[in-house]
């Protein structure tokens, strides 16, 4: 976990680098090898990897437009991901999508640019699955606002009565882009909501990547095992704005100042050589990871842009004979 | 004497609920949900028998909850199924939409090509029977506007089916609607055109394909629906007039068959187009835009009989006004046989 917790970090590290080129002196959003908005998951590392620990390839996922870091810890290929966010022909989808837009069906993840959008999905593969005496399950990521969405309830309420195989996780990091859960959520607790649905509603008050892990393993344990749906709760931090780009003078003051220290990533080091884990084995996985970084960026960049002609492909499937 | 090979008589529902039996009894991929499509086979009657015959772990009476069961379908269809829903009434898309153009139609494009999403949404259109603005549109254009969505309308109950099949076997979203005053169900009036005989034996008729159901060397009325019946009528009231008029059933909105139009105009030399879905950005305009495009020769201004673009009223004398039916499509043909240039 700490090895993938690091490999997010670093992979958002250099999309940030890469974002800036050709944005300055003036900010234009369109500029530079990476164009249009950016959302990175900078903080939010421990719950991707908590959850997705306990993912086989075949179990489904769905993330949000702030996806990185689920996708890695879900396995998704790693240079076709970056090439996709150079909009490069290698990309996930030849640079169709974006960074919002990332499939990968090998591994059975998707993410997408509507807040609540990825849960109605994640419950259909969940009932797919059974329906199909599969042995998979899904989880569907979403933050902390779009549980104030309608899309929301109906995929909890449908989950519910057709028992799927489904784990919603809420990651809460306290802001939809500007707005504090404090302005637009009724409950204190999103997880508190699941009981309206009939189903366990679990909260995770660490962004602690064991805490997590322990947590989502019960809530997928019971959807595997036929016990119907969950919802976890996770408090999480965003360390930075919602876009690249984004003041953040909606925070309180200090609050940004403040981010640093709860960064769960050194956080999770101490821990662990505290409890005894070779420093050295950490700055191993640290390597490893630093390596398949390296690798895919030099594959993004090294790879072609799309062809205009390629803009008019894959917008509908050809039926294969049956 | 010839005598004539039996008929088999059927409504639209009844055609599209044979194509749905025929096709889930030989692929257990296919899965009905919906508002009321189980225990009471439809409100429109196109499930009926679905649920005794196949169960309700495929046949699933869904809560109404639009977005939930219409984006839980995408997730079926991205892991091995091959859902059909119902959006009971197009006018109901509000609730749903992003499911639909957001999720549905862009699967195949933000995974170039890799994730297909083989469902079939049905949807019933159309006014006439005063249910006013919230239960009556067509939305034709709104939906043939969206890119990745094929979406097809029959005519008859034999192109019911035959769309259906087509349908059920596309790798891609199809939006199947229908329409309540072609339907045959007992509390809506039918036109009595569109129940005619349906082969037992499965076929398919080709999304993207349009008819031309009466071939005529004077005028191409072009429609979908129930106004390909409105022109036939007009087609047949004419005839004693010596106005030979030439009938294309559209059946698909996306992919437009624009080919089989610009041939019939090429021939005849002037086009009306009966739509009853708003006016303004429709599907209408688009037709007669396309035949322009192409260059064909023009004998007279072609026409466009469509909706205002006002809501649908509720009280008959206003909703029948602004319907179009057969007597304004004579009077359509009749302007555009005033100009010959």
């Amino acid at each position: 976990m700490y090895e993938k917790m690091h490999q997010s970090r670093l992979f958002e590290s250099r999309i940030k680098e890469a974002y800036f080129e050709g944005k300055s002196p003036l900010f234009n959003m369109a500029k530079g090898p990476i164009p249009g908005e950016m959302h990175l998951s900078n903080g939010q590392e421990p719950c991707a990897v908590g959850v997705c620990e306990h993912l086989t390839d075949g179990d489904f996922v769905t993330a949000t437009h702030r996806p990185h870091h689920v996708a890695i810890a879900k396995g998704v290929n790693l240079r076709a991901m970056a090439a996709e966010i150079f909009g490069r022909s290698s990309g996930l989808s030849g640079g169709r999508g974006g960074h919002m837009h990332l499939f990968d069906p090998a591994v059975n993840f998707s993410c997408s640019g509507i807040i609540g959008q990825g849960l109605g999905p994640a419950v259909g593969a969940a009932l797919s699955f059974a329906l199909q005496g599969l042995p998979h399950i899904a989880v569907a990521f979403l933050g902390e606002g779009a549980a104030n969405q309608g899309a929301f309830h109906e995929a909890l309420n449908l989950a519910a009565i057709w028992k799927a195989p489904v784990v919603f996780v809420i990651e809460d990091n306290g802001y939809g882009i500007s707005v504090a859960k404090r302005h637009c959520t009724a409950v204190a607790r999103n997880s508190d909501r699941a009981i309206a649905y009939a189903m366990p509603g679990i909260h995770v008050d660490a962004n602690d990547p064991d805490l997590i892990h322990e947590a989502a393993g019960t809530a997928i344990a019971r959807a595997r095992s036929g016990g119907g749906p969950s919802l976890i709760e996770i408090v999480t931090t965003r360390l930075e704005g919602h876009f690249i780009g984004d003041q953040e003078g909606y925070r309180p003051d200090g609050e940004v100042a403040a981010l640093a220290a709860i960064d769960p990533i050194p956080a999770y080091r101490a821990r662990l050589e505290a409890e005894g884990v070779d420093p050295a084995l950490l700055d191993e996985a640290e390597h490893i990871a630093a390596a398949a970084v390296a690798d895919a960026f030099a594959f993004a960049r090294g790879s072609e842009m799309p062809s205009a002609a390629q803009a008019l492909e894959a917008v509908f499937v050809e039926r294969t004979a049956a | 004497m010839n005598i004539p090979a039996p008929q088999r008589k059927l409504t639209i529902a009844k055609a599209m609920a044979e194509a749905l039996a025929q096709e889930m009894t030989g692929d257990d991929r296919i899965i009905v949900m919906g508002e009321d499509i189980g225990r009471l086979g439809g409100v429109f009657g196109n499930t009926a028998g679905l649920l005794d015959r196949f169960g309700s772990a495929r046949v699933r009476d869904t809560p109404i909850s639009e977005t939930g069961f219409i984006s839980a379908a995408v997730g079926m269809a991205a892991t091995g199924l091959r859902p059909v829903v119902e959006l009971m009434f197009v006018d109901f898309f509000g609730v749903c939409m992003d499911a639909i153009y957001n999720l549905a139609a862009k699967q195949a494009y933000f995974s170039a090509g890799k994730v297909a999403c083989p469902m079939v949404v049905m949807t019933s259109v159309g006014g006439g029977y005063g249910d006013a603005g919230q239960h009556s549109q067509c939305l034709y254009a709104t939906f043939g506007h969206l890119p990745g969505l094929k979406v097809v309308l029959p005519s008859t109950a034999y192109d019911a089916k035959g769309l259906m099949l087509a349908a059920l076997r596309d790798e891609n979203p199809v939006i199947f609607m229908f329409h309540k005053a072609l339907q045959g169900m007992g509390w809506l009036g039918t036109v009595p055109g569109s129940i005619t005989h349906v082969p037992e034996q499965p076929y398919e008729v080709a999304i993207g394909k349009a008819a031309v159901v009466r071939e005529g060397g004077d005028v191409t009325v072009a429609g979908l629906g129930i106004t390909v019946h409105h022109g036939l009528g007009a087609a047949k009231a004419l005839r004693g007039e010596g106005i030979d008029v030439e009938v294309i059933d559209l059946r698909t909105i996306a992919p437009l068959d624009r080919e089989t139009v610009i041939a019939s105009v090429r021939k005849t030399g002037r086009l009306v187009v009966v739509d009853d879905d708003y006016r303004h950005c429709g599907l209408a305009g688009e037709v007669i835009a396309s035949v322009c495009e192409a260059g064909v020769v023009l004998r007279a201004p072609p026409v466009r009989l469509a909706h205002p673009d006002i809501p649908i009223p509720f009280a008959p004398s206003m909703e029948h006004a602004v319907l179009p039916d057969t007597d304004k499509v004579i009077a359509a043909i009749r302007r555009a046989m005033e100009v010959d240039r």
